[in-house]
């Protein structure tokens, strides 16, 4: 698949092509040299280094020359571009028209529609949410939605993030309260008999103040899903409590939660706990679309937990549709700039905005380096999810999964596993 | 002998670069005639390297029929280390150039037969046709390579123990702990570099001005073994003006009056 790899020069591309349809080349030889880049290796600073690419991977350049005495088969010239890990959305509803949680008969064909059209936001990996449904829509998709390889096809689902149903009744926000569940079975019990299975599933929002939450964070836990506060009224102590459970993230910070109280600052409050174990670090979710989150909050957010931001869109249906009016489902809406409102109403139906705004927006609003602008959507998502050895990293060995951007952060060209995927 | 003499380090460091150069350049190499390059490691040809990066992005040269020997390496060091001279010729200088792993040679500190791992390197320079030029710097006590004082001025190829100025300068790249320097290297020999048919070497900074009188203007001198390359056809002595301080007026003079004859040999090609 190296053929659709950008080579400088005309003839070069000529011949490539040639190869390809000859087959001559096969994708495993291929090692391939991206030269005058500026990437993010090592210390999180951008350096300018050259990554190297083989079968997929990062390369150790130093390793291939003295022990192999191997050389690259191509060299691209990326122009002293920005060479960052793909972005990883851990919370997205869906997007041009699709909603993951209405399970229509082709829920696998819609995954698959969004997949594809991120991959132009820089997301090369994602995980589907499903926000509170009834149990046989749970049922219906859970198995259905399965840990998939990134590609040509589109980015890779890293497992599902359930958000919801065992969320408070007050924090519910656009969750339908008819379909909210306590765990009423002791937690552990409670999980299977709304999800059925967990085989796939990345991660799962839920309020700790709901009684028997425990056992469930534990079990969750343990099975390596990561567990999410998000929905809740908890206090601080409560939060502290889910931490030390297990639980690793907050969802959406700052919206459906108790606001920050300087007396009980509530699950904000975890962002500078000193009762998160040494060696753990809580993250959390942030929308930086410039609406869901002030900027002054989101600056708070971030001088105080820098290294625990995760962006994610939130992205609803209506993400990547063109201004104007839509009908998504039985609703009305209308898109005008960043916004989403309910047609006729200034009522925001959700974000829709994309990865790779939010990453400028984020880099804007904080004043962060480009750096920190470009981990909060890559490697700490990847930390978050406990993959930062293979994904949201440029170290050798990781997934060749990385995007090419210009200095105003504009995403040009997506790769995944070392094989161009988008391009401006 | 030619004694070059610059205002600094980074003129020193150019010119040594544009004279590689233009060696490379006007040897026209090719796949049958490959240009074959000695190279030394350290802080002072550092800003040669970077010059020699840059003539290769700017398509001044290539390095795909230039086969490099390196002078020396530390034995028992994990290749990979960052203080091997592995480490230090890619990170430095060919991960940045065109040149093939095959031609770049660099002697196994971690070879299972040391000695043969030597007579190996110096049948590799042969069959390469020797050595066309070979760029070494000097240590303060005129070492060349690891031939520390003492060493014999015709040795070849061989495993050296380092002395011990050696290794307290060395402490500092290994946090300062001298149990963690190695006390071993593998060396090209005086007589293997005295065999390049041009030798070129480079002396920096005051630290290095008695070096230089050692080597100029006293005699031929194991325990300066810099100083057997006066009996060598073509050497070049590129120098900046610090490390000129032991040297007489008169020595200075001559060859600074020269400096407008020399330069020629670095001019645009």
């Amino acid at each position: 698949m190296f053929g659709s790899l950008p080579v400088n020069g005309e003839r070069e591309r000529e011949r490539e092509r040639e190869e390809r349809a000859d087959g001559l080349c096969s994708y495993e030889l291929t090692r391939v040299w991206l030269s005058r880049s500026r990437g993010i290796l090592g210390d999180h600073r951008l350096q300018r280094e050259d990554l190297w690419v083989r079968d997929g991977k990062i390369l150790n350049p130093e390793k291939l020359f003295f022990d192999e005495q191997g050389f690259a088969d191509h060299k691209i010239d990326c122009g002293n571009k920005i060479i960052a890990p793909g972005f990883i959305d851990v919370q997205i509803n869906g997007g041009y028209g699709i909603d993951f949680s209405q399970a229509t008969d082709d829920i696998t064909g819609g995954v698959a529609q969004v997949a594809k059209r991120i991959l132009e936001h820089g997301v090369t990996s994602f995980c589907p949410t499903l926000v509170t449904s009834p149990l046989d829509i749970y049922h219906q998709v859970i198995p259905q939605l399965k840990v998939k390889d990134g590609g040509a096809d589109g980015a890779g689902v890293l497992g599902l993030h359930l958000e919801g149903p065992f969320i408070s009744e007050e924090k519910r926000g656009a969750h339908p309260p008819r379909f909210l569940r306590p765990f009423s079975k002791g937690g552990v019990a409670d999980l299977f008999e709304t999800y059925g299975q967990l085989e796939n599933v990345a991660m799962v929002t839920l309020a700790p103040e709901l009684p028997n939450s425990g056992p469930a964070i534990c079990e969750l836990a343990r099975r390596g899903i990561a567990v999410s506060l998000g929905h809740s009224m908890a206090d601080l102590s409560q939060a502290e409590e889910a931490v030390l459970k297990g639980a690793s993230f907050i969802t959406h910070l700052f919206n459906a939660m108790l606001p920050f109280h300087h007396r009980d600052p509530g699950i904000v409050g975890l962002l500078t706990s000193d009762r998160v174990p040494a060696g753990r670090t809580v993250y959390y979710g942030m929308i930086a679309d410039g609406i869901h989150t002030h900027p002054a909050a989101l600056r708070i957010a971030h001088r105080a937990h820098p290294a625990g931001l995760v962006l994610v869109t939130d992205a609803v249906t209506a993400m990547g549709l063109p201004a104007g009016r839509h009908t998504l489902g039985q609703q009305e809406i209308h898109i005008q700039g960043l916004h989403a409102y309910v047609a006729g109403t200034k009522t925001l139906s959700g974000s829709i905005a994309t990865m790779d705004m939010c990453v400028r927006h984020f880099k804007q609003a904080s004043g962060c380096t480009v750096e920190a602008a470009l981990e909060a959507a890559s490697l700490h998502p990847a930390q978050l999810l406990g993959i930062s050895h293979r994904k949201g990293t440029l170290e050798y060995g990781a997934d060749a999964d990385f995007i090419i951007l210009d200095d105003s952060l504009t995403v040009q060209e997506t790769y995944i596993a070392g094989e161009l995927v988008w391009r401006k | 002998m030619k004694l070059i003499i610059l205002r600094d380090y980074d003129e020193a460091s150019e010119w040594a670069a544009r004279y590689i150069r233009n060696r490379i350049i006007r040897f026209k190499p090719g796949p049958d005639s490959f240009f074959t390059l000695g190279l030394p490691t350290g802080s002072t040809p550092l800003g040669c390297y970077k010059k020699l990066i840059e003539y290769y992005k700017k398509g001044e040269i290539s390095f795909q029929y230039v086969k490099t020997f390196n002078m020396d390496e530390y034995v028992g060091l994990p290749r990979d280390h960052p203080e091997s001279y592995h480490s230090f010729m890619w990170n430095n200088f060919f991960k940045h150039i065109d040149i093939r792993s095959e031609n770049a040679h660099i002697l196994d500190g971690n070879a299972p037969d040391l000695q043969k791992e030597c007579q190996d390197f110096e049948e590799k320079i042969k069959a390469a046709g020797g050595i066309e030029l070979f760029v070494g710097g000097i240590g303060p006590d005129g070492h060349i390579a690891f031939n520390e004082p003492g060493s014999s001025l015709v040795s070849r190829t061989r495993v050296k123990t380092l002395a011990m100025d050696t290794i307290l300068a060395n402490a500092r790249f290994f946090d300062g702990n001298l149990s963690k320097v190695p006390t071993m290297a593998l060396t090209v020999g005086v007589g293997t570099v005295m065999d390049a048919r041009e030798v070129m070497i480079l002396i920096t900074g005051a630290h290095k001005a008695f070096a230089l009188y050692k080597a100029i203007e006293e005699g031929v001198n194991h325990m300066w073994t810099v100083s057997a390359f006066q009996q060598h056809p073509q050497t070049i002595f590129v120098c900046d003006e610090d490390a000129t301080q032991e040297l007489r007026v008169k020595t200075v003079k001559y060859f600074k009056g020269m400096m407008h004859v020399h330069n020629k040999l670095v001019e645009e090609p």
